[in-house]
């Protein structure tokens, strides 16, 4: 099963400028990224990192340039083809760690694989039927990382997604990360840490 | 040595299971009595059958205001001791008093039917009752409001104190807005003149519902220390790690 | 459809969890209507001339009241990011949150109806015409209010500020919703007029509401 049917993609910007709060966070910039690579976006604290995820995703709009994904679903938009993991979880804490996870399996939509499948794979089994607010912070990132899996997106868009996690859990991480790569899809982090994958590094705002 | 003992919930938990079934028996043995003597009361000169509302709505009545008592005192065991069984306790009495108050205001208004001739009238007593129904209630949604146990008993033993100390003033100033108000106030229950064939059956039912509060009370702080423990093991569950 | 009936079954679920707010409207309710006795007196011929517009005002504070975090929470936790980015179009989620919010905390207002009526001695029918006015007019209340919600989130402020925004825009409803209530119980206007106006009022607010708080969450992005 190859989970994404699409064939080669291709998520480009072109001269994009970001604009927050009066103050050019960074312009004129260009990237890409293609099926089966992964960016690492890296550059020193306030260069825009966060801000260029966000653009992609569709959060923020792009003071100028453009950004497009050539090869994807043409009835989607690109924002609807990402995953976007910043650094909030999404999650409730009144709801059991079953319940956060198939709400977004069923609001999300499209394809879908097996939650409790997705919850074994980040070791998160045992707490099916916990309340998600007993989790501690990478427990409750692993969840995060379970609707990865849950719902299928052909763009990760990971904001810090190695945040919290321990090492067992920065090598599982790393193996979902190899998977979804070969599967073709894309993934662009923002990170300070390695990636723990081979990546293309784009550096943003100038010296680190 | 019995308060030290008492305040470990594990001895708590062993000790109360021994001593409930015997208080629900009394609870049954003197609610049937009480019931029974409340039925073959005479009927009141003046109000008829209806009089005998007040053999339960008396009670009630009094209850309301004996378990905020109660959640006073645990309360301060809360904030002062730091007793470990204190906010379970005061936590398990709440909806207990809020039932018996809005039983209190049910009989009340059912009483007030046949006297007033609508179910509710803005008297000084049945709006004090109001009032305490209310603070209940409130009380109610702070414990719900809080996932934390701990944090949330300290600030509804805040509550409850605070409570407990403008209850009078509340009491007081609805008398006043009351009289205020109505000059001529409504037909008011007989107070000291009651007669003996209303007093025995009256004191009665009394000590039947405080056996049954105490009987509930010590049930509900059972489930409410389980209740603890299990969210404990779940929270023990949670961090344990995947194998 | 299956992403709406999601939304809408999270949303109520928290709602009723323990930390949830549901029944906190309720309450605030109840005090409302017990705190008018105490400012205008106990004279049941008074309080029952005034029982609806009482009802109305208490049904309108506190379904405002608790519309402040229909946004704010999920904004604080990441998931409107997720909401914003998904193939449901924001302004169905929008529309699925407050029929949501709409079912865990304003029916239940309409639910205590009947004993605060019985409070304010107002009769069956009095009680049942504010009771049916409530429920024709509740959704305008939320769904306007919805767009204060959204406002609330883009300024990153809650509380008061949302009030003043939304209280000015509620006010057709609160007239037609009385109106309607004075009628079936004084007259001499007939019911039909401002019960007709009172449902339009609603079903403009369903349609508008959805559409102003998504184009304000879109543009409040950030």
């Amino acid at each position: 099963m190859s989970g994404l049917n699409q064939g080669k993609m291709q998520l480009s910007g072109r001269g994009v400028v970001c604009v927050r709060g009066g103050r050019e966070v960074f312009s004129g910039l260009d990237f890409e990224a293609v099926s089966g690579e992964a960016v690492a976006v890296v550059g020193r604290n306030g260069s825009g990192k966060t801000s260029l995820l966000r653009l992609i995703a569709g959060l923020l709009i792009p003071a100028g340039g453009t950004i497009a994904l050539d090869g994807g679903d043409g009835e989607l938009t690109l924002p609807e083809q990402c995953h976007y993991l910043g650094h909030r979880d999404a999650l409730k804490p009144a709801l059991s760690v079953a319940e956060n996870l198939s709400f977004w399996a069923d609001f999300l939509g499209g394809e879908r694989s097996d939650t409790a499948e997705s919850l074994a794979t980040v070791g998160l089994d045992h707490a099916t039927d916990l309340p998600a607010g007993f989790l501690s912070a990478g427990q409750r990132r692993r969840l995060s990382l379970a609707r990865l899996l849950t719902v299928r997106r052909p763009v990760w868009l990971l904001d810090e997604p190695t945040n919290a996690l321990d090492v067992a859990g920065q090598d599982m991480f790393g193996g979902l990360m190899r998977e979804h790569l070969s599967r073709g899809g894309m993934i662009v982090a923002a990170t300070h840490a390695p990636l723990g994958i081979d990546s293309r590094e784009l550096r943003i705002g100038g010296m680190a | 040595m019995t308060l030290i003992d008492l305040a470990n919930p594990t001895r708590f938990l062993a000790l109360s299971a021994r001593v409930l079934p015997w208080l629900a028996a009394a609870t049954v043995i003197v609610l049937t009595i009480g019931l029974y003597q409340s039925a073959t009361a005479p009927d009141d000169y003046q109000q008829g059958a209806t009089v005998k509302i007040m053999f339960i709505h008396v009670p009630n009545a009094w209850l309301s205001m004996f378990v905020w008592g109660v959640m006073s005192i645990a309360s301060l065991g809360t904030l002062v001791w730091r007793h470990p069984l204190a906010d379970v306790a005061a936590k398990a009495a709440a909806p207990i008093g809020a039932a018996f108050t809005f039983l209190a205001l049910l009989t009340g208004s059912l009483w007030g039917r046949p006297m007033w001739g609508t179910y509710w009238e803005w008297d000084a007593r049945l709006t004090s009752v109001l009032i305490l129904f209310l603070m209940y209630l409130g009380l109610m949604a702070l414990w719900r409001a809080v996932d934390d146990p701990s944090r949330a008993a300290r600030a509804a033993a805040v509550l409850t104190l605070v409570g407990a100390i403008n209850l009078p003033i509340i009491k007081f100033s609805v008398d006043w807005w009351n009289t205020l108000h109505q000059p001529a106030s409504v037909m008011r229950m007989g107070g000291s003149t009651l007669d003996k064939s209303f007093l025995i059956p009256l004191l009665v039912m009394a000590v039947a519902f405080t056996l049954l509060f105490v009987t509930l009370h010590i049930a509900a702080m059972r489930n409410e220390i389980l209740r603890r423990r299990v969210r404990s093991l779940q929270m023990m569950q949670a961090s344990q790690k995947a194998a | 459809m299956t992403a709406l009936s999601a939304l809408i079954r999270r949303d109520i679920r928290i709602a009723l969890r323990v930390g949830g707010g549901a029944l906190i409207g309720v309450l605030f309710f109840l005090t409302v209507v017990v705190l008018m006795p105490f400012a205008v007196g106990p004279d049941l011929a008074l309080l029952s001339r005034l029982g609806p517009a009482i009802l109305w005002l208490g049904a309108l504070l506190a379904s405002l009241l608790t519309l402040d975090r229909l946004f704010m929470a999920d904004h604080e936790d990441g998931s409107l990011d997720l909401i914003t980015m998904s193939r449901t179009p924001l302004e169905l989620a929008c529309a699925a949150k407050a029929l949501a919010h709409w079912l865990a905390a304003g029916l239940p207002l309409i639910v205590a109806t009947p004993v605060l009526g019985l409070l304010l001695n107002l009769d069956m029918v009095s009680t049942g015409a504010v009771a049916l006015t409530l429920l024709a007019g509740t959704p305008a209340l939320t769904f306007t209010g919805m767009i204060g919600a959204a406002l609330a989130v883009t300024l990153h402020r809650g509380g008061l500020l949302m009030a003043v925004l939304v209280l000015p825009l509620s006010i057709p409803v609160l007239i037609f919703g009385v109106a309607a209530s004075q009628a079936v119980i004084v007259g001499p206007m007939n019911f039909g007029a401002p019960f007709s106006i009172l449902c339009a009022l609603s079903l403009v607010s369903l349609v508008v509401g959805p559409f102003a708080a998504a184009a304000s969450l879109k543009h409040g992005l950030d």
